[in-house]
């Protein structure tokens, strides 16, 4: 069998392996009979009501993060680019935090004003941080960009800050947003995003090829024939769905988007005809399991997830820095 | 193919190629040459479409670039980057397969039997087969180039254009990647155009040069018209003279410094020459341009020690240099910087003279064996033979010869000696004549290259008449003396 076919089938029985874990463990161990036996009513609330839509919820973050990093990352040839250092995470957390601030409803809109407003706040930080960079530094290096987020990120954050110190009553529910959770949000909020996701992941996926050739940088992908402007657009259009959708629901969950395609990568390669749904696959496995830990590591109370990712992805960050480092200085 | 016309740009308004016309045919090869910042590589990207003209057209096929689509553009025109480094690593089997990037369509394109026979001709053809699970960045800098190379020819595109392909490498890399282009460019009558960096590379390989200068064409023609002394030298601001290739019939530079040897080491009297019965040597304090028929290097060359030496009557080496070579070693003679002649006649009779001129001085030695005397008009007639018998002529000038000059010295020593030997009457012993030589003589003519300029060594000229006059004094000289002792040896 193919490198590739391996990749897949190892995949998906983690993912698998994943979910049943998810599911099954917390406070009431749930029988695998649950699925297909309905006798005990209350285990199939627990699994059907409670526990799946919090999987699945777990599931489309962590997909939609790690296939947006791996396109990030594989767009500006940078191996430390995600959502979360570009800045995009922030903006897509002001436009979040702002919606429940202001109170903000559109009509049209009704319950996708905030993932709406959270994936506007994302695109503009996007456009923001590669137009600055650009000004800085027509070659757009990889520090340059790498710093432009960090700067982008503090201002977004102080902005976070202002709204949250001048928020009140509100506090509370704009903190535990923040600190990001899957917890308690139901059906209605993993439906609500499923459409994002596979919209934003349908436009990364439909540029697999194209990101291949950019990897070698964008005048080479020209020169392959790749309509760069257009598809660079695509993918940062696709990028910013994703993450403002993330992050509409679940908060800043950071790192994810970042170790996943780079874990990925290291494993099956780097081509992204497999990269972006390997990436996908592993990043809703990550986040199913970092949520399992969230939610049972002291029982029975709960963590944040996005203290676990952070706890577990910053040395993750801190190896894939030092290993490219090294490379570099050989 | 590829027309060229009025073509102007540059970056932010600034115009760096200016109003540049040219045509490139089917199969040819074109390369575009310049110094730093002519405007090559700006020029390489208004033909690739990387940079909008200010002004004027790029067309292939009679049709202007602008109507292309970034994919049908790929499927005219490949292009061979300099070698870069990347961020992630594909394998070399990766990278080839994007090179059908322009061949594919719609949202699901799969790949086809005529993608893989292209991936899999264009990796026969670089020799990259065996690395293609490997990833591209464990492999050399002359290796990935190759998989560069496969890629474009994977794209299939009539057009191939380069940007200095060689960078970077090392000279067998170099001739082994632009070998395969031109391997490619013949097989499959692809065009290519490509910016270098190296006169000599750019002329050996090109059908065509285009010289750039200051964003304009300087020149643009076939390899002998463009690579010109007064052309590069103005161009470039350098100093360069041109030769012929050695086995190509292409135009060849080399670099000239500024610096000179020391003048007083270099003069060469007749000091300088050692002899004894075993041989003559000449050491010289500096390398002499020589132009010889020697045994051991022979031909064009800069040598500092000259040795005539010595062997037996029977000599019979199988393989003469291979003897000379070892003859060289064992007396501790540099192989590189000397030049070893051998004669039958005995080499403590050598006559040397000094002749003065105007323009400095030549010393003349010759050494004399007639074993083997021959009338050069009656030779038709002889039977090969073994007899050995040598003369051998060397001319050292306190000058500085010109090409023609070198061999001009050697027809006019050729006449004196033959008039020597019509002089002292040596007999052809089978045709019974006046001899004009032996049959096996050698020459060799060394000068200093440096005080007066001597571009002539004709019968008209100071330096002809001084080679004249002392080769002919010296050869009589030798004769007697080889006479004398025969005629000793014979009362013995």
């Amino acid at each position: 069998m193919s490198k590739s076919g391996v990749a897949y089938i190892v995949s998906a029985v983690t993912l698998i392996v994943a979910v049943w874990l998810g599911v099954s463990i917390g406070t009431v161990n749930i029988p695998i009979q649950t699925f297909w036996d309905s006798s005990d009513p209350k285990a199939t609330n627990i699994l059907w009501k409670i526990r799946m839509p919090r999987v699945v919820l777990a599931g489309l973050v962590g997909a939609s993060l790690a296939i947006a990093g791996a396109a990030f990352q594989g767009l500006l040839k940078n191996p430390l680019a995600d959502p979360y250092t570009l800045g995009v995470s922030s903006g897509a957390s002001v436009g979040a935090v702002m919606t429940l601030f202001l109170g903000l409803s559109i009509p049209l809109l009704g319950s996708y004003t905030l993932p709406v407003f959270s994936m506007i706040g994302a695109a503009l930080t996007m456009f923001l941080v590669l137009g600055f960079a650009r000004l800085v530094d027509r070659a757009m290096k990889m520090e340059t960009i790498i710093l432009t987020g960090i700067i982008f990120g503090a201002f977004l954050g102080s902005i976070l800050s202002l709204m949250i110190a001048l928020t009140g009553d509100e506090l509370r529910q704009v903190i535990g947003w923040l600190l990001g959770s899957v917890s308690m949000r139901g059906w209605q909020y993993t439906m609500m995003i499923l459409p994002f996701v596979v919209i934003g992941s349908l436009l990364l996926w439909l540029n697999r090829r194209e990101l291949n050739a950019m990897l070698f940088g964008e005048e080479r992908a020209k020169h392959l024939g790749v309509n760069v402007k257009q598809r660079k657009f695509m993918i940062l259009i696709g990028g910013s769905i994703l993450t403002g959708s993330a992050v509409a629901v679940s908060g800043t969950i950071g790192f994810i988007g970042l170790v996943v395609p780079h874990m990925t990568r290291l494993m099956w390669g780097a081509d992204h005809r497999h990269l972006l749904t390997l990436s996908f696959m592993n990043g809703a496995s990550l986040l199913i399991i970092c949520d399992l830990v969230a939610r049972t590591i002291i029982s029975p109370s709960e963590l944040p997830v996005g203290v676990i990712t952070a706890f577990i992805g910053a040395p993750v960050f801190a190896y894939i820095f030092y290993r490219q480092r090294r490379k570099g200085a050989m | 193919m590829l027309r060229v016309n009025n073509l102007s740009g540059g970056y932010g308004g600034k115009e760096i190629v200016k109003a540049i016309s040219f045509d490139v045919a089917k199969g040819e090869i074109l390369g575009i040459l310049g110094p730093n910042g002519s405007g090559k590589s700006t020029l390489l990207k208004l033909i690739t479409g990387i940079l909008k003209p200010s002004t004027g057209t790029v067309e292939i096929d009679g049709q202007p670039i602008s109507t292309y689509s970034p994919k049908a553009f790929a499927r005219k025109v490949a292009v061979l980057p300099q070698l870069h480094a990347h961020a992630f690593s594909h394998s070399v089997r990766e990278t080839i397969e994007l090179g059908r990037y322009p061949h594919q369509s719609g949202l699901f394109s799969s790949w086809t039997k005529e993608d893989e026979r292209a991936v899999q001709e264009a990796m026969e053809s670089t020799a990259v087969t065996r690395y293609e699970q490997q990833p591209i960045e464990l492999l050399s800098g002359g290796e990935q180039q190759r998989v560069f190379v496969a890629q474009a020819i994977a794209q299939q595109a009539p057009i191939l254009l380069l940007d200095e392909p060689t960078n970077h490498l090392d000279i067998a890399h170099q001739q082994q990647l632009l070998d395969m282009i031109r391997k490619e460019a013949m097989e499959k009558e692809l065009t290519v155009i490509s910016v270098f960096h190296d006169i000599n590379l750019a002329a050996l390989y090109c059908d065509r040069l285009l010289l750039m200068e200051d964003g304009g064409v300087a020149k643009i023609g076939v390899p002998q018209d463009v690579v010109q002394e007064e052309v590069i030298n103005t161009v470039y601001g350098a100093r360069v003279k041109t030769q012929p290739h050695l086995v190509h019939p292409k135009p060849q530079v080399t670099l000239m410094t500024t610096h000179k040897e020391d003048e007083r080491d270099a003069i060469i009297t007749q000091k300088n020459f050692k002899v004894s019965g075993e041989r003559v040597v000449l050491e010289a304090k500096v390398p002499l341009k020589t132009y010889s028929s020697a045994v051991h290097n022979a031909g064009f060359g800069w040598y500092q020690t000259f040795i005539n030496r010595h062997v037996n009557q029977n000599y019979n080496a199988r393989n003469v240099q291979q003897e000379m070579t070892s003859y060289l070693l064992e007396n501790q003679f540099s192989l590189s910087t000397t030049v070893g002649m051998m004669t039958a006649a005995f080499t403590e009779n050598v006559a040397i003279q000094t002749v003065k001129a105007d323009f400095g001085t030549v010393i003349i030695a010759v050494t004399a064996g007639l074993g083997n005397a021959v009338d050069v008009a009656e030779v038709i007639k002889r039977q090969d033979d073994d007899v050995v018998g040598t003369v051998n002529t060397w001319i050292i000038v306190n000058g500085h010869l010109s090409d023609e000059a070198f061999i001009q010295a050697i027809v006019t020593a050729t006449e004196a000696k033959a008039k020597a030997f019509q002089f002292e009457k040596v007999k052809d012993p089978i045709a019974h004549t006046i001899a004009t030589e032996t049959s096996t003589d050698s020459i060799l003519v060394a000068a200093t290259q440096q005080g007066e300029n001597l571009p002539y060594a004709g019968l008209i000229t100071p330096l002809g008449k001084s080679i004249a006059q002392g080769v002919y004094e010296c050869t009589v000289e030798a004769i007697q003396m080889e006479k004398k002792r025969k005629v000793k040896r014979s009362i013995q």
